[in-house]
């Protein structure tokens, strides 16, 4: 089990889409000012994520190398239009907010970076479970960013849940004439609060190596 | 006299220069409380105390001695930048949320004294502006001087429609880059009742106060001439050509020279030693850049002005500008 717990942590925290590579900045900073676009953009990627890299995995026996990045693109593409048609059936009002974005999936450079670097290469089990810990990371700051731009652009928590749950509502959180921080929800917001979770991942990084050096040198024969 | 060596350095202390820009801001905020009420006095010290507050927070979090780098005053002079920038009635959270991003987020989180790319008060006003555009546009009449009014605009209820008015610079921009405007400079200047002599009606005198204090801070050697004098020449040149050219269309350049925050940009803002340019010529190079977009953010923009943006593009620009104007090592021929 070992390698499944590492494949987690390296995908989830270390090598972080966001965090950690910096890629697919267009939707981070686009889409995420709610709560709930951030979410499920991230969950419509984490899926095809995890689609493609299962698909692409069971494939590369029979993918010529000399053409493999338009086979994989043909695949994404073919997994995201499903993702896409899935919304639009069963999460109507929420596809019509995330619009243009569901179908930009597929141009994600994060999708094609783990199908090439990751899935072209291992074993499907292993390959599947990279995707979906790549794109729970994704989810994971898209929500932090989603949450933290909704709270200060408008004070509210869960806009529009209503298009998901029938009948819930959106938390008010500041009082009804807070005048809303209007940069928070514009892109400068976006670039702001991502540059200072990356300052945190690193900071909390940082701290932990500080710790494991003194571990070691704590137990290190003297 | 004549001097021999060895000749000696006094070293300058952080401290004293900062001690000199805030003593040059004081004519101008003479003439600004004459004209416009004690609302101004109020932004200072809220300012100011957020600048303080927010520097001994931040700095106790960053492992630095508090005292020595709270006493060099840097902090004081965002302050009181920011507090000049904004309009005297703003509300109080409005300047004090300003402030604690200038100082924390602008100016510690890149490095703090002498590491910060962007001039914190710029930054701090652009950040404002776009977030709430209404209440940064919102500027007090002359004379309008009530103390309970403006006290009540800046911590209380906002029942401000009889105090503002349209600045010079939004009274033109309407009157004649708005596309159904037929209106001529000289038209809009005898109508507008915010207009002076030359510029806005009390901000002319406000930037004379301003010329007066940088003129010190020059002879004190403080600043340099070059960014004063590249970016008031530009600005003016740049305005006069536009209004020789057509000057129904454009007004002319004693008029830029004196309306809103071209001197305090003159002297204050692109004479920052951190975000400006260093060289001698990159100093005229980047001021006379920031006078440039100034006339034109001004003149087709949306913004009441543009010395914030101006100043933020060009600090973008500085290392280049240093880079490219690095002066031969002595000795060297130029190539």
């Amino acid at each position: 089990m070992g390698i499944y717990s590492d494949i987690a942590r390296n995908s989830f925290w270390k090598q972080n889409p966001i965090l950690g590579q910096v890629l697919g900045l267009c939707p981070t900073l686009a889409i995420t000012t709610t709560f709930i676009n951030s979410f499920s953009l991230g969950l419509a990627t984490t899926l095809v994520m995890a689609m493609s890299n299962f698909a692409v995995s069971a494939l590369r026996a029979f993918i010529p190398f000399e053409v493999r990045i338009p086979i994989f693109i043909l695949i994404i593409a073919a997994l995201v239009t499903v993702v896409d048609l899935a919304m639009n059936a069963w999460l109507h009002d929420l596809y019509l907010v995330l619009g243009i974005f569901i179908p930009l999936i597929v141009t994600n450079c994060i999708v094609l970076a783990r199908v090439e670097a990751y899935a072209a290469k291992n074993p499907v089990a292993a390959s599947t479970w990279d995707g979906a810990m790549m794109g729970l990371g994704l989810t994971a700051v898209l929500s932090v960013l989603g949450l933290v731009r909704e709270f200060l652009g408008q004070g509210t928590l869960l806009s529009g849940i209503e298009m998901i749950v029938n009948g819930a509502r959106a938390i008010q959180v500041l009082p009804d004439d807070y005048p809303g921080f209007m940069i928070a929800i514009l892109p400068p917001g976006a670039f702001f609060i991502v540059g200072l979770l990356i300052a945190s991942k690193n900071w909390l990084d940082a701290r932990a190596n500080e710790r494991a050096r003194a571990r070691l040198v704590a137990h290190a024969p003297a | 006299m004549q001097a021999n060596s060895p000749f000696f350095r006094r070293n300058v202390s952080i401290q004293g220069v900062m001690l000199k820009v805030l003593a040059a801001l004081l004519p101008a905020i003479a003439v600004y409380v004459w004209f416009f009420g004690t609302a101004i006095l109020i932004q200072i010290a809220l300012t100011s105390i957020a600048a303080l507050a927010g520097e001994a927070l931040i700095l106790s979090l960053r492992d630095k001695p508090v005292a020595i780098f709270l006493s060099d005053g840097s902090a004081l002079v965002t302050a009181w930048l920011i507090a000049l920038t904004f309009p005297p009635i703003a509300p109080w959270w409005l300047t004090v949320t300003a402030t604690l991003i200038a100082i924390i987020v602008v100016k510690h989180l890149y490095g703090g004294l002498g590491q910060n790319p962007f001039n914190p008060a710029m930054v701090a006003f652009c950040l404002m502006i776009v977030a709430y555009p209404q209440m940064m546009s919102q500027w007090p009449a002359v004379g309008f001087t009530d103390f309970a009014a403006q006290v009540a605009a800046i911590f209380g209820e906002r029942h401000i429609d009889a105090l503002v008015m349209a600045t010079p610079l939004d009274a033109l921009r309407t009157g004649l880059h708005t596309p159904e405007a037929h209106a001529t400079v000289a038209g809009i200047f005898g109508a507008g009742a915010s207009f002076g002599n030359i510029g806005g009606k009390g901000w002319e005198w406000i930037a004379g106060g301003y010329l007066l204090g940088g003129l010190w801070l020059m002879q004190q050697r403080v600043i340099s001439w070059r960014q004063p004098v590249a970016f008031l020449g530009t600005l003016m040149l740049i305005a006069g050509i536009a209004s020789l050219a057509a000057p129904d269309r454009f007004a002319g350049p004693l008029f830029h020279a004196l309306t809103g925050g071209a001197m305090l940009g003159a002297f204050f803002i692109t004479t920052d030693p951190i975000t400006g340019a260093t060289t001698p010529r990159g100093k005229l190079i980047f001021a006379a850049g920031v006078a440039a977009l100034v006339w034109i953010i001004r003149t087709f923009g949306a913004y009441p002005d543009g010395i914030a943006f101006a100043t933020l593009l060009m600090n973008i620009c500085v290392p280049l500008i240093d880079m490219a104007t690095q002066p031969p090592v002595f000795g060297h021929k130029e190539d």
